[in-house]
């Protein structure tokens, strides 16, 4: 019915219909599926979670004499540096030396995206080619030579709700669990998530450009652990774990508006990452997914004492409503996911493209719908 | 003048019997309003309430608790959120337990102060380490 080129001179001529995953729920109600997908030429969609597979790259530039830098500290965290001589990839979970579980990668990459100074510690051995043994300096994302972000797994499909079935607090990356399935979490957009509103990858694939952090980044790779053949609702829907992107973007472009370190008591670091991904209206089945609500997205529940395989499901409509009934019983519900943040994302790309300043992109190849997750087994070499 | 007090009461097994509440009341005059009680035949227990009358009433109130011999706790302290920086994700309501901490109909995180029972369980449950008794 419609193409992304079409849609792209939409753009540039500043015609394009655009509006939220939110707003196309209303759309809908109004004037239907066939019109809607007439009318409306981009869905936006956007979260605003907790995504610890994140992290950033960054070229620190040669000091003079050179360092191939072999142990690095930014802020006492460590990167990684197992790379040409002066690259290293910090991640969000990585712990300080010094401050433990209140200060880690996260807030390392926050303060770049902010524009601060970060002091960067080396070693090395020292070579012929690069003779310095250690360096200390400070840096920012502006004097270095590059600095992007690099996610493997960002933008989970689905996720499951958390519960904790034993008789104590336990302390998740899904929050505090209170004991004797005493609360409930869950951490998604629902209705305004990337990968709900598209849930066989017809449009999101590699190359898909996309708001990254503030900024615009773009999908790079299925994200690690890719679970497309989850079992699926009769609307598409995964009803847990599933698909995953990884995404790229230009730090220099982010800020801590979008990119946010988080601690999890007595788990650790991980970083809020904003993201928020196009997805043009090329026929009604594309207008159909993207109307979805949150009464029709199911996920799964997980005891994250491990101890209990539980079997109930909910909507997140009930989940987003501060209880649900549980064996009989009222139990209360948090989010972990900014839904408010989600919506602001939303509403940031939808003005971009209506703008005429982000113009959308086709694939260069599709997320695979095949792929299974491999448990780790422990065996010896053959 | 009107003074208002939060206090925490730890409420021994002997005294569940006996009606302190309603002798404070009648004696001096005082509102009484429980925010949270955690009693029972079985155990010692916890009654945490907001005190608020005259105060001079209020004071002896609180010296008849005292020289009846159950234990309180004053809250000097309260709960402060530095809202502007608060990215409202929620995690915080996990584990209020008297519902201070709630999301509104915009998933907007809002703060009741007056059903914070000070139990300080948020500071360490916000991810952001944006809630504290004092900055």
């Amino acid at each position: 019915m419609k193409t992304i080129a079409e849609i792209n001179r939409k753009i540039k001529d500043g015609n394009a219909v655009v509006a939220t995953a939110e707003e196309i729920i209303d759309i809908v109600d109004d004037i239907g599926y066939e019109e809607a997908a007439k009318s409306v030429d981009v869905v936006t969609t956007g979260t605003f979670g907790p995504m610890c597979s994140s992290g950033v790259f960054i070229n620190f530039g040669h000091s003079d004499p050179p360092i191939k830098m072999k142990s690095v500290t930014l802020n006492d965290v460590p990167a990684y540096a197992g790379l040409a001589a002066v690259d290293a990839y910090i991640g969000a979970t990585e712990l300080s030396q010094t401050r433990g579980m209140e200060y880690g990668g996260g807030h390392v990459i926050q303060e770049l995206a902010a524009g601060k100074d970060v002091r960067l510690k080396a070693v090395a051995d020292g070579t012929d080619c690069y003779p310095r043994k250690s360096i200390e300096t400070t840096i920012n994302k502006y004097n270095v030579n590059q600095i992007y972000m690099y996610n493997p797994r960002n933008a989970y499909q689905n996720y499951p709700a958390a519960i904790n079935s034993t008789k104590k607090t336990i302390y998740t990356y899904m929050g505090t669990l209170l004991p004797e399935y005493g609360n409930i979490t869950y951490s998604t957009s629902g209705e305004l998530s990337p990968l709900l509103n598209d849930p066989y990858y017809r449009t999101i694939g590699l190359g898909t450009r996309i708001f990254l952090g503030g900024g615009e980044g773009y999908v790079t790779w299925q994200g690690t652990q890719h679970n497309p053949e989850q079992a699926r609702g009769e609307n598409g829907v995964p009803l847990s774990l599933s698909g995953t992107i990884a995404v790229s973007g230009d730090l220099r472009e982010m800020s801590d508006e979008f990119i946010r370190a988080a601690i999890y008591d007595r788990y650790g670091v991980s970083l809020f990452v904003g993201i928020g991904i196009p997805i043009p209206i090329l026929d009604v089945e594309m207008l159909r997914y993207t109307a979805i609500r949150n009464s029709e997205i199911i996920t799964s529940l997980a005891d994250k004492s491990g101890n209990e395989k539980m079997t109930e499901q909910f909507t997140y409509e009930q989940l987003q409503s501060g209880s649900v009934e549980f064996r009989g019983e009222q139990v209360k519900t948090a989010p972990l996911s900014s839904i408010s943040k989600a919506r602001e994302i939303a509403g940031i790309l939808k003005e971009w493209i209506e703008k005429g300043d982000f113009l959308l992109t086709e694939a260069v190849a599709p997320l695979p719908l095949q792929n299974k997750v491999n448990k780790l087994e422990i065996r010896e070499m053959e | 003048m009107m003074k208002k007090v939060k206090i925490k009461l730890h409420y021994p097994r002997k005294w569940i019997s006996k009606p302190l509440m309603s002798e404070v009341i009648s004696r001096y005059g005082i509102v009484f309003n429980i925010l949270h009680a955690d009693i029972s035949y079985d155990s010692d227990g916890t009654i945490i309430a907001e005190i608020s009358g005259d105060d001079k009433a209020v004071n002896d109130s609180l010296a008849y608790i005292d020289s009846v011999g159950v234990n309180y706790k004053l809250y000097n302290k309260s709960i402060i959120r530095k809202e502007d920086e608060c990215i409202h994700c929620g995690a915080c309501t996990a584990v209020c337990p008297s519902e201070a901490l709630t999301m509104d109909e915009d998933n907007k995180l809002t703060f009741d102060k007056e059903k914070c029972l000070v139990c300080e369980l948020c500071i360490k449950a916000c991810p952001l380490r944006i809630i504290s008794t004092e900055f």
